[in-house]
């Protein structure tokens, strides 16, 4: 490529990973030289800079993601893509516009930031024959408009793949479009109480004022009557959903906070209403429409971030391909994944994701089956053994008899499952809605009581001091007291890179007895690396890892992928042997790396003893003897020991659960210092012990990340998923640690249990007042205009007692500690 | 203060001219994405706008981010 080297080590300017040592892959960009890791990241990289969109490189804030090298067999690809021009695909997605126009919704996989929404913005536009392209940053879903005429629709899959990004037809299922109308009413519902709110408070203030400097009697009646009529959409639109889960909740007889909420909102509306219609007493309007509209950011803030997970459409996306080869009488065809059926005969070239269940009739291969039992090592296939769709075929050709389809998969099976957890659930009531329904009830028994005596004492002030009564204890405070605090804390954890989905994870967090984690992929990083080389004799003039390396570079499979970085030389006469090693020449020697059996046979010789039998080693020979000793692991976590640390010291039994039954999960475990393990536990398996702990009156926080993890994770009662777990184990988890660094959990923790004792404090707080305020409004001591201020400053305070919240460094240093 | 009775009426229709152009805003998609918009002014997209004379000199643009 060019003829300077590039300094080691620098992270690839593309992508972000290491660029491997001793590799040469260079792009030029703003004039300057840049190091790429692999051809993937260069193809990619030379792209942009042809299109004049190297600017992208100077807008991003995040680093794109890495390209597979497979990008770069581009006759192969257009193969695939070529599948997206066929008409009865199309129809799925694809709609006429007439006047030579379609338009095409889809789903866009690796958008990092901002900045990759304005290169495949720029990018896309460019093409001849595109008149729009439009790229949505939060759900990641694109829209395109173009000219068939002019370009196919898969050379335009194939732009959008040139510049590292994957594109996938979106199908909108009938829950994402309620979605997207629930996210629309509530932006309305929002603007129309911030909008109200404004205006009404304007008029306020002249009330006030006029208060004050003895406004005359006409004004003050026309004032009010403007506040009624813009109050009115505010109470009547906005506030609508409180009143309708009020109405829910009354009708199967529960009392929620919504209730005294809507009472509040309900009672102090009415009572200005009469007041403005009779001409007499106070109105509160600018106390409604203020209250509705800070519950309702409350609420919007919680919908944002449950939409979030969701985003990226059909959630088996991910682990089915779209396409798949089909044979028929000896040729191949692609046809699309869905169209197959069983008994069907199938190709699964290496590296390809099989797309249904099925039996193998011709080849033998390793395959990839993380996807469903989180082990990252690939099990080998022979002839009539099954295999299950959503697997990776790793090494060799596979003919496939397809056996399963659609909802009689495995996968649909696991995702079978997770319906039912979530049905299992247990129901956890939140801490206001406890106090709600004492509190609720109290109210109304001391109006009534209030009401009842003063129809003795003066029936014509009854009807005034019960209103007061209920203005007084109007549940502002108390109905602030937790969403505040909740939205405060949600709001700092995501900052922190822990995105809560759903309402009770701070209480779920904050009371939680036991914290279970995945093994694959939680605790360890989930993929094999180079943990140590042991010379076996005097080496020669090329390092190991250099020929090591030479000599995996051609293959997938996890274990040489560990060796990849290391790749300088290339190797010729490279032969894979399933389930054994390689074999290959290297500058003019022939080496072979794998089982140390495997490897012996190449000098003839004894098989030496592995260094120890903990770990799994490899052994690199050549015709004279064995030359070196590679020990391959899963690392465990930078921060899982220290994490695990401060969990143990905040009061939780920690736990392990995982699907590998080898030797390596005792020894993450040891490792750990991890007492409760199971190993060798099933999907169903995990749920079923986590049931059980559950029933026995634990709180259980289980923190995983695999498909296998995806019934567990919705049957716990708070469930977290790393960052870099699938689309569907992010959507059935309470919480998303997008960072992946497990040091957060600590820190969540420490948050929610902070959070708890602010709830307590305000509601506390609320409670307080209304017990004086209550007592004296009941004698009529009150005048309105003191239970307004009195009102508001118990709100006020609630509110900078929630904001306490967003304010970490304390808590940080008590993690320390 | 007469003049209320004019100011008042103007202002709530003004109100609903608003709430009605937010709604079709909404309606519109404007809001669906709220996250790249405010990343997007920063893009220096108008290079070929800027005339070449108001150009800054070559050796000052050192503002690459690595």
């Amino acid at each position: 490529m060019s003829v300077q080297r590039t300094q080691a080590l620098a992270p690839c300017f593309h992508c972000g990973l290491p660029v491997p040592p001793g590799t040469d892959y260079t792009t030029i960009i703003g004039g300057e030289q840049k190091s790429m890791c692999c051809p993937g990241c260069q193809a990619v990289a030379q792209t942009i800079v042809d299109g004049g969109l190297d600017g992208f490189y100077r807008h991003r804030d995040a680093s794109a993601t890495t390209m597979d090298s497979r990008i770069s067999s581009e006759a192969h690809l257009a193969d695939e893509l070529a599948l997206y021009d066929s008409e009865a695909i199309q129809a799925e997605f694809v709609r006429h516009t007439g006047d030579e126009q379609a338009e095409a919704m889809l789903v866009i996989e690796g958008i990092t930031c901002a900045a990759c929404v304005w290169l495949l913005e720029h990018h896309l536009s460019q093409q001849p024959g595109v008149s729009q392209f439009s790229v949505n940053m939060t759900n990641h879903r694109a829209r395109l408009v173009w000219d068939p005429s002019q370009t196919k629709l898969s050379k335009l899959f194939g732009e959008v793949l040139r510049i590292g990004y994957k594109a996938h037809p979106f199908h909108p299922n009938r829950e994402e479009q309620l979605l997207e109308q629930e996210n629309k009413r509530a932006i309305r519902r929002l603007g129309v109480a911030g909008v109200g709110m404004m205006q009404v408070m304007m008029m306020a203030i002249a009330l006030y004022a006029g208060a004050l400097q003895d406004m005359e009697a006409r004004f003050v009646e026309f004032i009010r009557w403007s506040s009624l009529i813009l109050a009115t959409p505010v109470v009547l639109y906005s506030a609508r959903p409180f009143f309708l889960t009020a109405f829910r909740d009354l009708k199967t007889r529960q009392l929620s906070m919504d209730v005294p909420v809507s009472i509040a909102i309900g009672g102090a509306y009415l009572a200005s209403v009469w007041a403005t219609i009779m001409n007499t007493g106070e109105v509160y309007f600018d106390s409604v429409t203020m209250f509705t509209f800070f519950l309702l950011i409350g609420r919007y803030i919680e919908m944002q971030a449950r939409h979030r997970t969701g985003k990226a459409g059909n959630a088996l996306l991910d682990l089915l391909p779209a396409s798949a080869t089909l044979l028929e009488e000896g040729r191949e065809k692609m046809v699309p994944a869905t169209e197959l059926k069983p008994g069907d005969v199938v190709l699964v070239r290496p590296g390809h994701t099989l797309p249904a269940d099925g039996i193998i009739l011709e080849g033998s291969s390793a395959v990839d089956e993380s996807a469903l039992t989180g082990e990252y090592l690939p099990i080998s296939k022979n002839i009539d053994d099954p295999v299950v769709g959503g697997t990776i075929n790793v090494e060799h050709p596979l003919k496939i008899r397809i056996t399963d389809v659609g909802p009689n998969t495995r996968l649909s099976a696991i995702v079978g499952l997770l319906d039912r957890a979530h049905a299992e659930k247990p129901v956890t009531a939140r801490i206001a809605d406890r106090v709600a329904r004492y509190f609720v009830l109290a109210v109304l028994i001391t109006s009534a009581t209030v009401a009842g005596s003063w129809y003795f004492i003066s029936p014509e002030d009854a009807f005034w001091i019960t209103l007061s009564v209920l203005v007084v204890t109007c549940p502002c405070a108390l109905g602030l007291a937790t969403p505040t605090a909740l939205t405060a804390a949600t709001g700092t954890l995501r900052q922190q890179g822990l995105l809560i989905t759903r309402g009770h994870v701070l209480e779920g967090l904050a009371s939680a007895t036991h914290i279970i984690f995945d093994k694959t992929g939680t605790l360890t990083e989930g993929n094999l690396s180079i943990q140590q080389m042991q010379p076996a004799r005097e080496l020669n003039s090329i390092n190991p890892y250099s020929i090591a390396a030479a000599l995996e570079q051609a293959s997938e499979h996890p274990i040489a992928r560990a060796f990849h970085p290391y790749f300088q030389i290339p190797s010729v006469n490279t032969r894979v042997k399933v389930n054994a090693g390689v074999e290959g020449e290297v500058e003019g020697v022939r080496y072979r790396i794998g089982k140390p059996s495997y490897a012996a046979e190449l000098y003839q010789g004894v098989t030496p003893d592995q260094p120890d039998h903990e770990r799994q080693w490899l052994l690199l020979s050549d015709d004279q003897g064995p030359l070196a000793w590679f020990a391959l692991d899963d690392q465990i976590r930078k921060d899982a020991a220290f994490t695990l640390n401060v969990l143990k010291r905040l009061g939780l039994k920690v736990g392990m659960l995982t699907g590998d039954d080898s030797s390596a999960a005792a020894r993450v475990a040891d490792e750990l210092g991890i007492e409760t393990v199971k190993q060798g536990v099933s999907p169903d398996q995990k749920l079923a012990y986590i049931n059980e702990l559950q029933s026995n009156g634990a709180s259980v926080i289980m923190v995983g990340d695999g498909i296998n993890d995806i019934p567990v994770l919705a049957g716990a009662r708070t469930s977290i998923a790393m960052g870099s777990a699938t689309d569907l184990a992010k959507t059935s988890a309470d919480a998303v640690l997008i960072s992946s660094e497990l040091e957060r959990l600590a820190l969540a923790l420490m948050v929610a249990r902070k959070t708890r004792m602010v709830i307590r404090e305000n509601l506390s707080w609320a409670l307080l007042y209304n017990l004086v305020a209550l007592p004296l409004a009941a004698m009529g001591f009150i005048a309105p205009y003191m239970a307004a201020v009195g009102m508001s400053a118990s709100s006020l305070i609630v509110v900078g007692n929630a904001m306490r919240l967003s304010r970490l460094p304390r808590i940080r240093r008590k993690l320390r500690e | 203060m007469e003049i209320i009775y004019l100011l008042i009426p103007i202002a709530i229709i003004l109100v609903s001219v608003a709430l009605w152009a937010f709604f079709w805003s909404v309606r519109q998609g404007q809001f669906d994405d709220l996250e790249s918009p405010a990343h997007r002014i920063l893009f220096e997209d108008d290079e070929q706008l800027i005339p070449d004379d108001a150009r800054p000199a070559k050796d000052d643009k050192q503002d690459h981010k690595s």
